[in-house]
Formats: structure tokens, sequence, C-alpha cells
């Protein structure tokens, strides 16, 4: 066998990689603003990819009334116990809720009082329905001039030459054609990384998780690859979760007001801390002490909240209202048991990713990030997402008569790449398929990178463990095959994965101390050290990953510089 | 896996291949079908996709499932969400969605 691919060659003037909420939002944001061509290029399809497919219930990054965007800094900064860029997190925080209002101009349906102002859930919430956020999004965006959307197109390669990128190298997952796009500027917002770590949920509800299995890394390993500098990989992302359903609990514990409770009905909350790291300690330690199961105690609440709670989950995660069905037993009839998830990577929730400067400009010239993938600006979410997808398209706007154009030298380099997509096409019965690569290295990780079952714990000798086993994982899915282009889209996602991995352990590697709770969790290092108050960032050079660490920055605005 | 498409009821439109957010569906002989089942996440897209109710969403018994099934069925801005029990009996949730949550 042996599948010839037909070589398209696009051309435009900003490509985006990825049409998730960010990317989205960035190609309205050019197209509202200039005359430049846009193309997205989208994994999926855009009406219901990324994070957002099943919906969101809430904005929850918003300046309510009272608030202003340096409170929400504040907030941020101390729940990432100071390892953030102040300088991005305001930036994104003035835009919260313009891009809000651009949302509900679009079509998004946002709770109002009666006097017209938005119903707010806490200091920085509000409510809102969104079962269709992203198909709203996404229609926006197929009504754009001058935007043009590749649904089912896989990126692999960025095509960078001299430090300064000319476009990216992908494949059709339907059809066999292999896609060079050529563009002044490229933004990547392909979203963070789940399944790394065994997840909560085994076989066939592997992929029951809280964050879409979908987003492998993509952004962040071709990122590595090109040398981009990436930062704060070390501050994974563990979310406290309704049990089994591994639905969000945000819209229970501060919709409800209902509080942690152990299986004594003690809240704990007080013993650990209310940071995002600390709740989902608190509740493993609790289960450490045979206190388990943990729960959050809905069963005060009355029968008429309870069915709009019902509704609430239909539009944001539906497998939680037919769980409670299912059981029997609604909310206001038994406390909903919660637990902590396998660790993700996800900058909207956490600081890793794509070390930018304010602009959201990464270290190689011309290459955007934007939401998940960049790094720095934690609790962001979805307003956030949509802040930096406009933040970096403005910038793009302001220079791209700066930006290179395509050297010939550079679309030679396209050519292996498409080779070895042929190459992997061609190469029939290899020993081991991508997904059993997947769960031997969701096993490494599990075991000795912190995951679930070692409570989010490790120390040096098991990241070198780990490091050493990932690293011939890496080896053995050189060898792998494909039989058709879905299947060569799965060979790239493990590629993808391996490689984030690899930073994970390096970095936590190099956090020589403990700086937050189960997110960074060492035990040869169980405190807090003055001496990495700093970023922990690398940089993919000569084959290895090189250790940089950065100052806390302070400047408002922050300009690469080395 | 969360989701099974009931290849009697599919017409064939094949809008659930589209809005996957895994492109998970596949078709074959006109008709769609999951190709992945395991790798199925249960965002409900493709439930609320189908305009015949041919897609029934479930959960897995491992996490709680207990034999119902749930799919969408649209009257103007009302989803309703029909959960058919093991027993048979039916449970019908409405929700506008001109409607904000109310958490």
């Amino acid at each position: 066998m042996g599948i010839k691919l037909r070589h398209e060659i696009i051309s435009t003037d900003v490509l985006i990689i990825g049409g998730g909420t960010a990317g989205c939002y960035a190609a309205l944001t050019l197209c509202k603003n200039s005359k430049l061509k846009v193309v997205i290029a989208e994994k999926a399809n855009i009406k219901r990819s990324g994070c957002l497919a099943a919906g969101v219930n809430a904005i929850n990054a918003y300046i309510v009334e009272g608030r202003t965007p340096e409170d929400y800094v504040d907030y941020a900064i101390k729940d990432a116990n100071g390892i953030v860029r102040k300088d991005l997190l305001l930036s994104v925080a003035k835009r919260f809720n313009e891009v809000t209002a651009q949302m509900e101009k679009l079509g998004l349906v946002i709770l109002k009082d009666t006097d017209g102002n938005y119903v707010t859930r806490g200091n920085r919430n509000i409510k809102i329905n969104g079962e269709n956020f992203k198909p709203i999004l996404a229609k926006a965006v197929r009504k754009g001039k001058n935007i043009e959307v590749f649904n089912n197109v896989n990126i692999t390669d960025f095509m960078v030459n001299d430090n300064t990128i000319y476009g990216a190298i992908g494949f059709s997952i339907r059809e066999e054609i292999a896609y060079e796009f050529r563009a002044k500027a490229v933004i990547v917002s392909t979203g963070g990384a789940a399944g790394l770590y065994k997840p909560n949920n085994p076989g066939t509800s592997r992929h029951k998780m809280w964050y879409p299995p979908f987003n492998t890394g993509a952004g962040y390993a071709m990122g590595i690859k090109a040398g981009a500098e990436m930062t704060s990989f070390e501050m994974r992302f563990i979310a406290l979760r309704c049990k089994d359903t591994i639905a969000p609990t945000g819209t229970i514990a501060q919709g409800v007001q209902a509080k942690q409770i152990n299986s004594l009905g003690e809240v704990y909350e007080n013993n650990y801390g209310i940071t995002t790291s600390e709740r989902v300690y608190g509740t493993v330690k609790e289960n450490q002490l045979g206190k388990g199961p943990c729960y959050l105690q809905t069963s005060a609440m009355d029968k008429v909240k309870e069915k709009d709670l019902l509704k609430a989950y239909l539009n944001m995660a539906p497998s939680q209202t037919l769980k409670w069905i299912e059981s029997g037993k609604l909310p206001s009839e038994q406390d909903v048991e919660i637990t902590g998830t396998e660790p993700y990577i996800v900058g909207g929730h956490t600081a890793s990713g794509y070390w930018v400067n304010t602009n959201r400009e990464t270290t190689i010239h011309g290459l955007y990030a934007g939401g998940d993938v960049t790094g720095g600006c934690p609790q962001k979410y979805v307003s956030g997402a949509l802040a930096e997808g406009e933040i970096a398209a403005l910038d793009i706007i302001s220079k791209i008569s700066e930006f290179a154009e395509i050297k010939e030298n550079v679309a030679k380099e396209s050519r292996k790449i498409v080779k070895e997509y042929e190459d992997i096409l061609k190469s029939a019965n290899a020993l081991f398929t991508a997904e059993e690569l997947e769960e031997a290295m969701q096993k490494v990780m599990d075991e000795y990178a912190g995951g679930i079952s070692t409570n989010y714990q490790f120390n040096e000798k098991q990241l070198m463990l780990a490091e050493e086993k990932i690293d011939n994982l890496i080896q053995l899915s050189k060898n792998l095959s494909a039989s058709d282009m879905h299947e060569l889209m799965f060979v790239y996602e493990l590629r993808e994965r391996l490689l984030v991995c690899k930073s994970v352990i390096a970095h936590l590697y190099h956090r020589k101390e403990t700086r937050w709770h189960s997110f960074n969790e060492n035990l040869d290092y169980p405190q807090q050290r003055d001496e990495y108050f700093c970023y922990v960032n690398s940089k993919f050079e000569n084959d290895k990953l090189k250790i940089i660490y950065r100052d806390i920055v302070k400047e408002a605005v922050y300009e690469h510089k080395n | 896996m969360s989701i099974k498409i009931n290849q009697e009821k599919c017409v064939g439109c094949l809008s659930c291949i589209l809005v996957c957010p895994g492109s998970l569906i596949k078709e074959k002989d006109g008709k769609a079908y999951i190709k992945y089942p395991k790798d199925c996440w249960g965002c409900a897209s493709c439930v609320k996709e189908c305009k015949v109710c041919a897609i029934d969403y479930y959960l897995g018994a491992d996490i709680g499932g207990n034999g119902s099934k749930l799919n969408v069925s649209y009257e103007g801005d009302i989803l309703h969400w029909n959960i058919t029990k093991g027993d048979g009996s039916v449970l019908v949730i409405d929700v506008n969605s001109k409607d904000s949550n109310q958490y």
C-alpha cells in the first residue's frame, strides 16, 4: 500500500491554528478591523470544536459592579501563589466586559435583573445560557468576509526559519490531502492538553473527562519543536469535579453556596485553604485520613432551585443531570460526591503555555498565542480566551508590514514533513498501536509523575524514571503506522502528548519546592522556597530541553529581550 | 462511550458527523455510525444536532448508568430533553434557549 497525498499550498495573511474560542474571536477581530485575509485551520469543525462543545453556563472572568480589573489581577496572583504575569492578567481583565458585550450582541443569552443589569454569581462571574456559545461564535465567523475556514485539517508543524514563522503544515483527516499554509503571521490557539495522565474513568468511559480529550497539546508540541520558549508546565491543573461524570462543580459551589464536606459531615475547607489547588489538596487529604468520600453539600437546597440546577447542567454537562436521574436521588436528596481529576495542562486555568510578550507574541517572530496555549495568564477562562484572541489580532494588524514573506528553503522543509505523513501511511503492521502507547504513557505519568494513583505527589527519583520511560515511548512512537488519515491524526496526537509529557516532567523536576499543593507536590521539597519565586521556563535546543529561570515580571509592558 | 445511533431512525442527513468535536462519527451506506466509540467525550453535540432523535445518549454502567437514554427534540426556542428510563417511563425537562441558567 502507500498513499500519495495531494500537496495543496494556501497563501493568506494570517493563519489561525485552532478555531476554538480564542481562534474564532481573533478571526472576527481581524475581519472587523482590517482587510487582511484570514485562514482558520481546525482539526474538527468550528461549530462545536474545543472545550465549549457541550456549553458553558457562566462567564467566570468578569468585572462586576464595584470591582476593578486590578482586583481581578490580585485574586489571580494570590490563587497562583505569585507565579503569574501581571501585565497579561491586567490586559485581559480590562477586556472581559467588552468581549462579553460583543458576545451578547452576537446572540449570547445573559441573565439580567428587572433593571436590566447582569445578575452576578459571586465576585467575578455572571450567569449565561452558554449551551450554544460555540455555534454563536462559529456562525459569526462563517459570515466574516475574508475568513476562510478549513475544517477537519490537523496541523502538525510550524514552518519556522531563523526564529521567524512563515506558516504551518498539516493534513485533512477526511481526504488524502496535505496542506501547506503560508502566512505572514500565525496565531496558535489549539487549546491545552488532556489525556497525558491516566484518566479518572477506565475503558469505555475513559473519555468522560472534564477537559476535551481531543485537546492533545498540539499547539504546545509544535511550539516546543520549533524552539519557542514555554513557561510553567509544572503548574498542572487538577480540577475538583463531580465524581464519575467529571462535570464542573462551580455551578453548585457558587450557585447554591454548597460547602465541601467529608463523610462525617464536617466542613473541611478551612483546614486547608480556599485557593483552587488547596480545595483539591484538602479533598485528597481528607480521603487519605479515612474521612472520605467528600461531597458538596447540596442536600439542604430547595426543590425549585433543584429544577434549575438540572437545567443548568444540561446546558454544560448533560451527563451530570442524567446521573442524578439515574441514581433516583436528586441533589436535594443526596450530596454530590467530588473528586480530583487527572492533571491537565491548560493555560486558561493555570499558567502553563507559551511565554509571550504583553501583545501575545511568542518568542518566535510572527507567532502569536491565544487562549489555553498561552502561559502566564491563569484564571482567564472563556472571556480571557476571547480577549487574548483580540489582543493578538490587533497587534498583528498594527505590525503586518513588518512580517516577512516565505523563503524557498522554508517551503522545501514542508515537503519533508509531507513525506513523513506518507511514510507513516505506508508503513504497515507496526507492532504497537497509538492507543497502546497512549495507555503506556498515561500509566507512566500516573505512577511516576504525580497522577491520581499517587495522590498527585512525586519525588525526583520517580520523575527521573518517568523521563526515561517517556523517552523510550517517544522512540517507539516513531515506528507507528496508520491505515487512513484519521489514524494518522492519532499518531500525531500521541507524539504531541509525549512531547508535552517530557516538558511537564522537566518542569516538575526543576521547580525544587512545593509551590502549590497537588498541582506540584514534590515530596523531596515539601515546602515553598523563596529562591523559587520565579518562572520555570524551557526551550528545546539541539534535541534537549533547556531550563530557563526567569525573574517575576514587574513591568506593565513586557517585551522579549534575549 | 456515551451515544448510540439508531440505524433505523437515522435519515442520513449526516449533520452529526459535522459537529462531533472528535470527528468520531463516520458515514456507512448513507447512514451515520460511531467509528470510535471509546473516544466519545459525551458532549451531546450530535444528540442536539439530530432532528429525528436517532441518537441516544447514555451513561456507562461504571459511571452511574442505569439504563436510561436521553435525546433532544425542539419546539421553537424550547429544547425538550427526553429521558426514557430503563422501565420505559419518560421524563422530559424543557429548557428555553432564550432563558439563562439561574446558576
